[in-house]
């Protein structure tokens, strides 16, 4: 154990929180896509939500 | 020679996309092997009550095949590319020197709060269960459930970090969470929706075969960072004992 390597991570600064924000938001996006959208956000009507439904119901989510 | 170069956000966050996606794809073959039969055998109730199959849009063995781990997939991408900025945001604060337990700590904590918090709650329904009309409240509900489990992992670690001693921590975390849990089970609203003569062991083995889904995919999302973050280090990382005296620093 003693060689054992730690990362440091990069200094949090507001120019980071501002990016890790952003990219936080865009991940909810995504996740949103699978998990909740009806059409709205990806413009196919209701084919990715119809693609996507059994994964719904096995992450555990609300489906209809 | 160690080298003294700190990895960007980008380095960690490649990799908990990465490490987000494989997990996603395991816990789609979870999902496709064990919790598929259970919701094809939903289906075929809902069916029969409805008086036959109406042609769906989209193909069901797409549904269940491509489909199935196409979102499961882009779900742990998504939760990856979270863990990844929840860690390099959280790193320094959450004291320890070992990159292994921070990773591993913070995905135990989103299977606690995120999982485990909101299926006690709100357990998922197989196809065939559930009131279309009330879809909107109780994905909402749902939501808070999942917002309420984060909060009641920050009154955890809040109230362990006022004691130092070690099962005194244990405890004043425990308690932390379990008063926010109580709480927020208290105050959502309560949906009674399984039909009356839906198979109570389908329904049960829907719910833990989803369960496992969503255990899958943290535990190998947080194994597969943790393992991805520990080959970075050994490339770009600093000897453990000067990354825990950094990390120290409140
Ligand atoms: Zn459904």
């Amino acid at each position: 154990m003693s060689k054992a390597q730690t990362l440091t991570t990069p200094a949090v600064s507001p120019r980071l929180l501002a990016t890790a924000a952003g990219f936080t938001g865009l991940m909810l996006l995504l996740a949103y896509l699978v998990a909740f959208d009806q059409g709205a956000l990806s413009q196919s009507g209701m084919y990715l939500h119809e693609l996507m439904h059994d994964g719904r119901h096995l992450l555990g989510v609300p489906c209809h | 020679m160690p080298l003294n170069t700190t990895p960007d956000y980008s380095q960690i966050l490649l990799r908990g996309l990465l490490a987000g996606l494989t997990a996603g794809l395991l816990a789609g073959g979870f999902a496709f092997f064990l919790g598929e039969p259970h919701v094809e055998a939903a289906i075929a109730i809902e069916e029969a009550a409805a008086g036959g199959a109406e042609k769906p849009l989209v193909e069901r063995s797409v549904q269940s095949g491509v489909g199935l781990f196409l979102a499961t997939s882009l779900y742990g991408a998504a939760l990856g590319g979270i863990l990844a900025t929840a860690y390099t945001v959280l790193r320094r604060r959450l004291h320890t020197g070992s990159d292994t337990h921070a990773a591993l700590g913070l995905a135990g904590a989103a299977l606690l709060g995120l999982v485990l918090v909101p299926f006690l709650k709100y357990p998922p329904n197989p196809p065939a269960v559930g009131d279309p009309a009330t879809i909107r409240e109780r994905t909402i509900a749902y939501l808070a459930s999942v917002v309420l489990g984060l909060v009641a992992i920050w009154a955890a670690v809040l109230a362990a970090r006022t004691q130092t001693h070690q099962w005194r921590r244990a405890t004043a975390g425990t308690a932390g969470f379990l008063i926010v849990v109580t709480i927020a089970y208290t105050l959502l609203p309560t949906f009674n929706e399984v039909p009356a003569d839906f198979p109570a062991t389908l329904l049960w083995n829907f719910r833990i075969s989803s369960l496992g889904t969503q255990a899958v995919l943290w535990t190998a999302l947080g194994l597969t960072f943790a393992g991805l973050l520990s080959r970075l280090a050994t490339r770009t990382g600093h000897p453990t004992e000067t990354a825990a005296e950094i990390t120290t620093t409140p």
